[in-house]
């Protein structure tokens, strides 16, 4: 009973959402967005990146800012947890450690909306991260 | 981790990281049986019996870092709560992971914040079919996200307006169903 009244609301969502012209398929264009990678290792989860992952997808809906948000293993930065890898379209990924809602709020204000680098990046990185999997 | 919902989420990353395309979340909450239980089932590329022996090792991870304490801190977690972890894999099938805590016991973590646990998993990796049941004494709370795609015709199940949605469904059935 309750699961048939659940699928009746989310058909009714369904054709709203149908309805809204500004609705996207992202991942279709996916480039030209801000990528958000929140890493989702043991020591990230029991850091508070779940939080600090469900805040920054809620806080770039309500902002309107296009990005993807999508989560990634540990980055080796453990000592730095909640770490977040944002790449601004065209330019190289930065990533920031140390991400509570906090910082992120102001990396969401200063940073994605601005362009303006804030406190907490975690020097190059990433690339070399790459290389010494290899 | 502060709450079982962390532990469930660290499990689940590693049913992603073996490549599952299909992850299975049942949680059970009891007063009256003295029992909080989860189960995370995957079709994942599953380990063999030297693996699973391995996996209990805190120095052992099949990832390329150094340490693995994802199932030695669950499995040290459910034992000073009188429960345990149960293991069970086959190679290239997947792998299923029981844990057991005893509800009424003082040293049990809370359950937490199992909705955006399960949120979130399904925004992050919303081409990945999740079915999550939560039973609360005799009351059962099941999404499947298969279904729930089918429904949506094409629209997106990561689509911020559904997200809150299947939230507000967990949060209304914790809500009716709250152990006092």
């Amino acid at each position: 009973m309750g699961k048939v009244k659940t699928l009746d609301d989310l058909r009714k969502l369904r054709d709203e959402l149908k309805n809204q012209t500004s609705l996207r398929d992202k991942s279709e264009h996916s480039e030209s967005l801000v990528q958000v990678k929140v890493a989702m290792a043991t020591c990230c989860i029991a850091s508070g990146s779940r939080e600090t992952m469900n805040y920054l997808a809620d806080e770039l809906d309500k902002r309107n800012i296009e990005a993807v948000v999508t989560q990634t293993g540990c980055m080796g930065y453990c000592y730095a947890e909640p770490t977040v890898e944002i790449t601004l379209p065209g330019k190289e990924p930065i990533v920031f450690g140390y991400v509570d809602e906090k910082k992120a709020d102001e990396i969401i204000e200063k940073y994605i909306k601005g362009g303006e680098l804030v406190e907490g990046i975690i020097p190059m990185n990433y690339q070399n991260i790459d290389i010494d999997k290899k | 981790m502060k709450e079982i919902s962390l532990h469930i989420l660290d499990i689940v990353q590693n049913s992603i990281h073996a490549g599952s395309s299909s992850i299975e979340i049942n949680i059970r909450e009891s007063k009256i049986d003295d029992c909080l239980s989860f189960v995370v089932s995957d079709n994942g590329s599953g380990m063999d019996k030297t693996e699973i022996e391995k996996i209990l090792d805190p120095f052992y991870t099949s990832k390329n870092k150094k340490t693995g304490m994802g199932i030695p801190l669950l499995k040290q977690h459910a034992e000073m709560a009188g429960g345990k972890i149960e293991i069970s894999s086959e190679k290239g099938q997947g792998t299923t992971i029981l844990a057991l805590f005893e509800y009424n016991n003082i040293d049990r973590q809370p359950l937490g914040d199992i909705k955006s646990t399960i949120t979130g998993l399904i925004r992050t990796n919303p081409e990945i079919d999740f079915i999550f049941t939560l039973q609360i004494e005799n009351n059962r709370f099941e999404l499947d996200t298969q279904e729930i795609k089918k429904v949506l015709e094409g629209i997106k199940i990561n689509t911020p307006e559904v997200i809150r949605f299947l939230d507000n469904k967990i949060d209304e059935f914790q809500n009716k169903n709250r152990i006092e």
